[in-house]
């Protein structure tokens, strides 16, 4: 394990600035093999995927407001939900906690200079933004209008939409998805600071660790199903096509069988985000630290298993439905467990309201929302008729935007005076907090209502009875589209007039937090050996009896 | 169009799945209300600076807690798995001699063709309190046949027979739509089924443009398409199989294996007859696929049918 460790500083070299300093060229960014900065080329990408993504849906929810639409053709609605599934999903969901934070803080947290393969890692962005040019070329030559799941017969031969450069774009960032993977599992593996145990390891570390397993077991399958969609598109290879003795639904299973691991891909980094945000602003051990990693390594296995969930209409045995729906309700418990520990967490904190708390909050009443509704679809009779409505839109928005995006958020706001050294402004970040879990609600609780009531998806025209739910919906997306807004204005002003934050302004006790802030290049001047397990906010056994300032026992000893 | 066509439950089955709805909202309602009232409890006893007490658990407790929550959250989801689990095997197969409507979906409308032969577009008529069994596929890409007043939806395949079954007990107009994205005008492909009284469906249905039933159109087919040049048990040289009484039995494979003759398998034969070869024959049929329309293929199995009427109906669901 020796042998893989890179080598540190030498201590003349700590009079350096941060890896901010070590360049302010364009190349010095775009040749980078820095984990930091590299995790910065994908936070910058991905906000501009999110914000084309996120103009899409906004029109799409200004059309729905009247029930046969005010200003889209059928084509143009079409495709204009399926370049925001495509680019939410793949563009912005799945990269956007690992190859943000994950790239910035993993070899933070676990005490190494930079991830195990810098290289592969500064192509693995460039690959990201390879794929984001098939998307951009599909975007200008009229788009794609299949959705983002790609279903044949329709996707093959009666999409009249840009198909291929769309699943050629998905393959592509595929590929970037399976770079990060390897590289995050391989730093877990071998460099780890002395003393960094397996239950040493912070939650988000544990987090990202099994999101890596899961995009380098899964991704390869959406790969070859999307491949396959391409091959029969272009040249007529008859694998899917019925007619030929193909079978249609092959894809569905191969589609699902990543695509919802894939939601795991988008829900786990943030339950490692919150667990550490919970921890820091109650000033808590996380409540059973080592369920919660069994959870998380349950819930990364178990998620492998459900994909016929999906199909409980499309005609398979009613043997499948049942095992489907048992593993569904299976892969439920480890997420309850951890909806209990975090709240659990809170019990005996000095609990405190900063913005990553408030987002974290936020993420706990929305996952826990999503989640329950989960259970709904896990049971077969009310699967069948919420299957295909605004139901099922508003479970997995719950999950994937209320909660996922919550998390990102308040990552970002947690982490922004180590990746910056500056402050953002936190009252307006409480408030964009407070914003999006109230718009959240507003656009997607009544989505579930006239699901329920047998409101379709992907429809365009729809009957006017649903009229008074469409306009909630619509307004609640104008508010979250503020809230959304809001914190890009907020954090760009902090760069320049942010106050300068120090080392460790929220007496965090992370190793991240032992070094300064920003960075080094190198990280840390030393390897920080590690002797004590994570969130030693107070000593065990003893709660924290006030809020006075009393040193925390940091994770490791850097500098 | 009112919002009683879309949550009326106009079936026993309908109120059943209301039933677990509603079980289930209880559930998570108790859930969510206990956690938030924890969650704010914990957010202003435990603010910083509270004068709250703080006293750790021991760690035993902890795990002792952790235990708890864990077996209980497992067995109320085993609870909730179980009680839709038999909901589901209770819907599974439809009653013997249900009415048989077959459905045609294309881009983008849905086609049915009732025992009597009538045809609709867009629009069903169906007897209450009768067993109603859909047969269903599709001549282009994957469709879906969605009737929410009787919570029922199902996949409508290309190549590929799927089944809708329900017994209706309140007459109305009620909404029907295609679930499963397909295409430029998907959201319109929607209409309506009319449950009527039985009386009124006789009446519907003599009123109807008088043709020839189902099966009578079959075995018009079945000459001028020509299958009965071989499968006339009279006066055909070819040795080709005997029809009569082969749907709904079994039927022994040159490979070994037997299959149930059911409309699936029918259709096969009609379209890919090399597929499967039943024993004792070979492989001399000729694929109708382009000779023969959706709706031929209905009308030609409906015939099948009526020439193995004693025969008992299988379920519609494996």
């Amino acid at each position: 394990m020796t042998d893989m460790t890179l080598p540190f500083a030498p201590v003349e070299e700590t009079g350096h600035g941060s890896y901010l300093d070590e360049g302010h060229t364009l190349v010095s960014w775009l040749a980078t093999t820095d984990h930091k900065r590299i995790g910065i080329l994908y936070a910058l990408s991905i906000t501009v995927f999110f914000f084309i993504a996120g103009i899409a849906i906004g029109l799409v929810r200004l059309e729905l407001i009247e029930p046969n639409g005010m200003f889209l053709t059928n084509d143009a609605y079409d495709r204009l939900f399926t370049l925001h599934g495509i680019l939410m999903v793949w563009f912005f969901l799945v990269p956007s906690i690992p190859a943000t934070m994950g790239n910035f803080l993993l070899p933070l947290m676990i005490g190494a200079r930079d991830v195990a393969f810098p290289r592969l890692n500064l192509i693995s962005w460039y690959l990201f933004v390879f794929a984001g040019g098939f998307v951009a070329y599909m975007l200008i030559s009229g788009g794609a209008d299949t959705g983002w799941t790609f279903y044949p017969p329709f996707s093959t031969d009666y999409a009249n939409g840009h198909v291929i450069a769309a699943a050629a774009g998905v393959f592509v960032a595929g590929f970037s998805s399976i770079a990060t993977g390897v590289n995050f599992i391989t730093t877990t593996h071998m460099l780890r600071a002395p003393g960094m145990t397996w239950f040493r390891l912070p939650l988000f570390v544990w987090a990202i660790y099994a999101v890596s397993l899961v995009m380098v077991l899964a991704t390869p399958v959406l790969a070859m199903s999307l491949l396959l969609i391409i091959a029969e598109r272009a040249f007529g290879l008859p694998v899917f096509d019925a007619a030929r003795g193909g079978d249609p639904v092959l894809f569905q299973h191969l589609f699902w069988f990543y695509s919802h691991p894939a939601v795991y891909i988008m829900i786990l980094p943030a339950m490692g985000v919150v667990s550490e945000v919970f921890a820091c602003f109650a000033r808590r051990q996380v409540f059973g630290y080592s369920f919660m990693v069994y959870a998380l390594l349950a819930i990364a296995v178990i998620g492998f298993m459900v994909w016929g969930h999906h199909m409980f209409v499309a005609g398979q045995s009613q043997l499948a439905t049942l095992v489907f729906s048992f593993l569904t309700f299976i892969v439920a418990v480890p997420s309850a467990i951890k909806v209990f520990n975090w709240t659990a967490t809170l019990y005996q904190g000095q609990i405190s309201f900063e913005a990553p708390m408030l987002y974290s909050l936020g993420f706990l009443g929305l996952f826990t929302i999503g989640g329950l509704t989960g259970l709904y679809l896990a049971s077969g009779p009310i699967d069948i008729q919420v299957h295909d409505t605004y139901f099922v839109i508003a479970h997995f928005h719950y999950i994937m935007v209320g909660a996922s995006v919550s998390a990102f958020m308040a990552g970002i706001h947690y982490w922004w005076p180590k990746v910056t050294g500056r402050m953002y402004h936190e009252f307006w970040a409480q408030f964009a907090a407070i914003t999006m879990f109230l718009g959240f609600n507003m656009t997607f609780m009544p989505q579930f209502l006239m699901g329920w009531e047998g409101m379709m998806r992907r429809y365009h025209h729809y009957p006017p009875v649903f009229q008074i739910w469409h306009v909630f919906s619509s307004a609640g997306a104008a508010i979250l589209a503020v809230a959304y807004l809001m914190p890009l204005v907020y954090l760009s002003w902090s760069l320049k007039a942010g106050a300068r934050a120090g080392n460790n302004p929220w007496q965090a006790t992370g190793l991240e937090w032992q070094t300064t802030s920003p960075p080094p290049k190198r990280n840390f001047t030393r390897q920080p050996p590690v002797s004590s397990a994570p969130y030693m906010y107070h000593e065990t056994g003893q709660p924290r009896s006030s809020d006075d300032r009393r040193p925390i026992r940091p994770h490791g000893e850097a500098q | 169009m009112n919002l009683g066509q879309f949550i009326t439950a106009a079936s026993p089955y309908a109120r059943r799945v209301d039933e677990t709805f509603w079980i289930l909202n209880g559930l998570s309602a108790t859930i969510v209300i206990l956690l938030v009232a924890l969650i704010v409890t914990f957010m202003f006893r435990y603010r910083r600076g509270s004068p709250a007490p703080r006293r750790e658990l021991p760690e035993l407790r902890k795990h002792e807690i952790e235990i708890g929550w864990t077996v209980a959250t497992f067995f109320l989801f085993m609870f909730m798995f179980w009680w839709a689990g038999v909901e589901l095997l209770n819907a599974s197969s439809p009653p013997k001699h249900a009415l048989e409507i077959h459905v045609v979906a294309k881009q983008w409308m849905f086609r049915f063709q009732q025992p009597s032969g009538a045809r609709e577009i867009n629009e069903v008529h169906v007897p209450v309190d009768t067993p109603v069994r859909m047969v269903m596929t599709s001549e282009d890409v994957i469709h879906d046949l969605f009737i929410p007043a009787l919570r029922i939806k199902k996949d409508i395949l290309p190549d590929r027979y799927t089944y809708l079954w329900f017994t209706a007990d309140k007459t109305g107009v009620f909404h029907l739509t295609c679930a499963q994205f397909c295409g430029t005008n998907h959201s319109l492909m929607a209409g309506q089924m009319d449950i009527v009284s039985k009386q009124d469906y006789v009446r519907w249905t003599t009123a109807q443009p008088q043709g020839d039933d189902l099966a009578h159109q079959g075995d018009k087919l079945f000459h001028t398409v020509g299958c009965s040049g071989c499968h006339d048990s009279k006066g055909s040289t070819i040795h080709a199989p005997d029809l009569h009484n082969l749907y709904g039995h079994l039927v022994q494979l040159s490979d070994g294996r037997t299959v149930l003759a059911d409309e699936a398998y029918l259709r096969d034969k009609i379209l890919l007859p090399t597929r499967t070869l039943p024993a004792g024959y070979a492989p001399d049929m000729p694929s109708f696929r382009g000779v023969v329309t959706e709706a031929q293929i209905v009308a030609l199995i409906a015939y099948l049918k009526s020439l193995s009427a004693g025969a008992g109906r299988q379920g519609a669901e494996p």
